[in-house]
């Protein structure tokens, strides 16, 4: 397909969309639950191309964005022990704790390390063999099984100084929470495409049954969305509710088995607290029994008092992730809070609502007009 | 977090491939997706192949990725197809 050809099916999504949308007689809020599908979309500028009785709003989907306050304080504690590595993907860096990042416990000499892979941090235990190393395990359900399978890598190779500080969430839970959130309103999710991958398409049917609201699976594309938003909209307006799947080329139905497998041979679903939803039951995953000799918390438990208690802030990243408020309902956005200078971790992280709106958005259009 | 890279499999030895991603080469595990052969185009996330997919998919990717790691923004088909009407 050239460019002309996709520019014109753009078009014909658009006025599909816009059509059926109005058969439905009211205005419909569709809602991506995926950073990458948050920048996929800004960038394509696809909230402004929609008509005006549809309406498009990010969800909880960046992990950085959703880890609280007091894992990454937790994580800073660790960091500052001085037989402790910390390894951990980049975007981790800067996101704020309660009274500083890990970034600012880097320069005050604590020893942090990004890595790409959580396997990389093997090879960092086999190096510092004195020291303990601990991964920062945060992320969706494509992540999980990266670092079950870093422990069970670590096991077979007999490295025992290699743990894991783990925050992992699950996506529908969290579906479900904002479902029953009377100051959330959704008509439809765009349901993530590489979180997918790893789960297949079956883990949203119980949801999409019981609140007979439609999801659609979908890549990253700017015609995948617009499809998936047809999709969307159409079932809407035929009054049905069903799962479907419009990135079939990447992602099965069964998804990943032996992802699934290897997650639940290392992780069991537990409650987690997420920002902005606090503690949400069965939400995230933790170290099963059998595995707690690689669980930083069960080996090297922080004392009481360690942690700094809970601050006020006037960052309102939390009602952002559930879509309740935008960006520019915030006091900070773009004044105090900018990517260069990011007080929040939805300003922080590249997925972040913030960073862009910021980036893509700013001063362009209305939201939801 | 949970962007996903395409890559080409080079080759693989005891469940490590040599992959390209982007025209550099590098290591990934293939731990997860034990079914992938020399030749397949496979979705690479942090260090692990996930899963299969054909080569159309994985060209398609790279401009969005190019921009998530900061590089300015490009304007979408989608957006100039309502502006050229």
């Amino acid at each position: 397909m050239d460019k002309q050809e996709e520019r014109e099916l753009a078009a014909r999504l658009v006025s599909e969309i816009k059509a059926l949308a109005e058969k439905t007689g009211r205005k419909l809020r569709f809602m991506e639950v995926c950073g990458t599908h948050t920048v996929a979309i800004f960038r394509a500028g696809i909230r402004q191309l929609l008509p005006d009785n549809v309406e498009l709003v990010s969800g909880p989907g960046c992990p950085v964005c959703v880890t609280p306050d007091d894992y990454m304080d937790k994580a800073i504690a660790y960091a500052l022990h001085p037989d402790v590595i910390i390894t951990t993907f980049g975007d981790m860096l800067k996101v704020p704790g309660t009274r500083s990042s890990l970034s600012e416990a880097k320069t005050n000499g604590a020893d942090i390390r990004i890595v790409y892979s959580p396997l990389d941090s093997i090879q960092i235990a086999k190096d510092n063999p004195d020291k303990k190393v601990v991964f920062l395990a945060v992320g969706f359900e494509t992540t999980a099984p990266t670092a079950a399978a870093t422990v069970l890598a670590a096991e077979q190779q007999g490295v025992n100084n290699l743990f894991m500080l783990s925050a992992q969430k699950l996506v529908p839970p969290v579906m479900e929470v904002l479902l029953n959130d009377e100051q959330v309103h959704v008509d439809g999710f765009i349901l993530p495409g590489h979180v997918s991958v790893v789960t297949g398409t079956g883990i949203y049917e119980p949801i999409v049954q019981k609140y007979h609201v439609p999801g659609v699976v979908t890549g990253f594309e700017p015609l995948q969305i617009l499809r998936a938003l047809y999709r969307l909209v159409k079932q809407v307006a035929a009054g049905e509710a069903r799962v479907e799947n419009e990135y079939e080329e990447v992602v099965r139905p069964e998804g990943n088995p032996v992802s699934q497998r290897i997650t639940d041979t290392v992780y069991e679903a537990a409650d987690t607290g997420w920002r902005g939803m606090g503690i949400v039951p069965l939400s995230g995953l933790k170290m099963r029994s059998e595995y707690a000799a690689f669980d930083i918390e069960q080996v090297m438990p922080l004392p009481e008092g360690e942690l700094p208690p809970a601050k006020k802030t006037a960052c309102r990243c939390g009602e952002v992730l559930r879509g309740i408020v935008t960006p520019q309902d915030c006091p900070l956005f773009g004044k105090a809070c900018v990517p260069t200078h990011a007080i929040g971790p939805c300003m922080v992280s590249v997925e972040g609502v913030c960073a862009a709106w910021f980036k893509y958005g700013q001063g362009r259009f209305e939201y939801g007009k | 977090m949970c962007l996903a890279v395409p890559a080409k499999v080079l080759e693989i030895d005891n469940a490590i491939g040599k992959v390209e991603i982007s025209g550099v080469s590098r290591e990934v595990s293939m731990m997860l997706l034990p079914e992938a052969k020399p030749g397949d185009f496979v979705l690479v996330h942090a260090g692990f192949a996930m899963q299969i997919v054909d080569e159309k998919d994985a060209e398609e990717t790279n401009a969005l990725l190019a921009e998530m790691k900061g590089a300015p923004r490009t304007v979408g088909a989608i957006e100039e197809s309502v502006s050229n009407g």
